[in-house]
């Protein structure tokens, strides 16, 4: 690749990270915000205590007259009671940093509407492994939105702990959250519309592709004629599945993150696992392929000697840095961009909080700043996809280029 | 900083789909859909030099027909020049070979008169001479008396015919 091109190219990298810049000030102000609501949110806890209270008080009064399903059903509503009252208090001063941290993280349901015991949502399969209790499989209902125990485990603030606080013992949770079942349906879907491209490709030998594979081949073309052969060279082909699976990868999962209704809305690409992961592969890739030269470079590089102290850190923290920097970009980008959108609707709320007609007032403006926003998320969508891939075919361009001295 | 803490279920479950999603893609859509890619543009770009390599020939085949005309016209007009020179010596030939032919005639029809004038003259000269004797009998029988004055008078006669004869 020319150099200026790609230099071209790393400028709007640059641009795209200013605005990351901003996205991630955003995240933190609300994250600030959070500290504050900390307080509402020990009050509320207390609440909850009080109302437990309530509840031993009635279960000792009512005792033996009832039968445990009943007393189930009245711990639940005194449950409920106790949530409605913090809930209550918090509405006072509605928690945007909260709101969008849930709706940005993992979570052991797929939550679709409501709040509190009332909230709808798909229960997911719980998959935990212990030492000492090994395998435990059972739905994510148990918990009721993390308001009871179930097998000796609690969900406590999205995570799953011992119920017993004095407990040490790691639980190694490999539950199919809602990030992971966003991942398999975005997955699925592209599996689909893949392998019917190439089922339809291969039936159609020699012909013009057809109405949507019309919308893909040129994404195909692209990788493969601007990213994959300027970067990587004649050796571009062997790389070209790889890069195909990567860029598609993560772009469906970015626009399915955009789709705020289920089987959409799950922060996929924004959560540091999944992007580790494509690192992770990517330095894998880079790790195998690199020639003599590559190695050279790192750790006999043409310097005099006592520079070796030097550069050979400064190298291999080049190695490391490579995919670290990959994971960071596209995590960062893309909660930003879920960040902003969230936050644009807290902006609501939390004027709402204040006065009713300030929300209603409020809300064509966050409105139309998200679907701004979204707009603008379609495209970063695309572009960290691609920025992904393009870095991604350059690393591994560097380790399988060969050089003629 | 829960955030920025991978999770250990999503990490593995991401990698086994990454993994599978990774190797059935790559064995059951890009190396079939680069594959055919490949192929398709191949086959265009054979086209394309086929559909070039067939142009180049209709224009040799053009200049070649041009050629061949131009080769054909020359070819009739030399043929026309030919005829036409034909045409000429053979009028030429004709014309001279019938000026002789009548030359002949002509030749030998001046000889036949001349003959037939020369018989005519003979004939003449024969009856001439008959009808004087004729009448020279007649002249004698009447005039016989005076001899010198006849012969002198025959004598003038035959003179004359003399000379008409030589005429």
């Amino acid at each position: 690749m020319p150099e200026n091109q790609l230099f071209a190219k790393f400028q709007s990298v640059t641009k795209k990270s200013l605005l990351v810049g901003f996205a991630l000030f955003v995240g933190i102000q609300l994250q600030a915000n959070k500290v504050v609501s900390a307080e509402h949110a020990i009050e509320a806890h207390e609440v909850n205590a009080h109302a437990n209270e309530e509840h031993e008080n009635a279960h000792q009064q009512d005792h033996g007259t009832i039968t445990p399903d009943q007393v189930n059903a009245h711990a639940e509503s005194e449950q409920n009671n106790a949530h409605g009252k913090a809930q209550a208090h918090e509405k006072e001063g509605f928690d945007a940093g909260k709101m969008i941290f849930e709706h940005i993280g993992d979570a052991h349901d797929w939550h679709l509407w409501g709040e509190g015991e009332h909230a709808v949502s798909i229960p997911l399969p719980v998959i935990l492994y212990t030492e000492s209790g090994g395998l435990t499989v059972f739905s994510s209902s148990n918990f009721h939105h993390g308001h009871a125990a179930y097998n000796g485990f609690v969900l406590h603030e999205g995570k799953v702990t011992w119920e017993d606080a004095n407990k040490t013992e790691s639980i190694y949770d490999f539950s199919i959250t809602k990030n992971v079942l966003a991942m398999l349906i975005a997955t699925l879907v592209l599996l689909l519309i893949v392998i019917s491209m190439a089922k339809h490709y291969t039936s159609n030998q020699g012909k013009a592709p057809k109405g949507f594979y019309n919308l893909v081949e040129p994404l195909i073309l692209f990788l493969r004629d601007d990213i994959a052969k300027p970067s990587i060279g004649h050796k571009a082909d062997k790389f070209m599945p790889l890069l195909l699976s990567i860029f598609f990868f993560i772009f469906i999962n970015n626009i399915f993150g955009l789709i705020p209704i289920f089987p959409g809305g799950a922060n996929v690409t924004g959560n540091i696992a999944i992007t580790l992961v494509l690192a992770l592969v990517v330095f894998v890739t880079v790790t195998i392929n690199g020639n003599k030269y590559y190695w050279k470079h790192i750790f006999m590089p043409d310097v005099p000697g006592f520079m070796y102290i030097i550069i050979i850190p400064i190298e291999i923290l080049g190695v490391i840095l490579k995919p670290f920097v990959l994971m960071l970009r596209l995590f960062a980008n893309i909660t930003a961009g879920h960040i902003i959108i969230l936050g644009f609707f807290s902006l609501i709320f939390i004027f709402g909080a204040m006065s009713p007609g300030l929300g209603y007032l409020v809300s064509p403006l966050s409105v139309a700043f998200t679907v701004f926003m979204s707009m603008l998320e379609m495209l970063v969508a695309f572009l960290q996809a691609f920025v992904f891939t393009l870095l991604s075919a350059i690393y591994i361009g560097m380790a399988v280029e060969e050089h003629h001295h | 900083m829960q955030l920025v803490t991978p999770a250990i279920g999503l990490v593995f479950w991401m990698l086994v789909t990454f993994v599978i999603v990774l190797t059935i893609l790559k064995k059951f859509a890009w190396k079939p859909i680069l594959s055919s890619i490949k192929e398709r543009e191949d086959t265009i770009s054979n086209a394309l030099n086929q559909a070039e390599q067939a142009k180049n020939e209709m224009a040799r085949l053009h200049g070649e027909n041009e050629q061949l005309l131009a080769q054909a016209r020359s070819e009739r007009d030399a043929m026309m020049k030919e005829a036409r020179e034909m045409k000429e010596k053979i009028v030429g030939d004709a014309k001279t070979t019938a000026e002789e032919e009548a030359k002949k005639l002509i030749a030998r029809a001046n000889d036949e008169i001349n003959k037939q004038k020369l018989a005519a003259m003979d004939e003449l000269k024969k009856e001439i001479a008959h009808f004087s004797v004729q009448i020279a009998e007649k002249l004698v029988a009447d005039k016989l008396e005076n001899s010198e004055a006849q012969q002198k008078l025959i004598a003038t006669y035959l003179s004359d015919l003399n000379n008409k004869a030589q005429a």
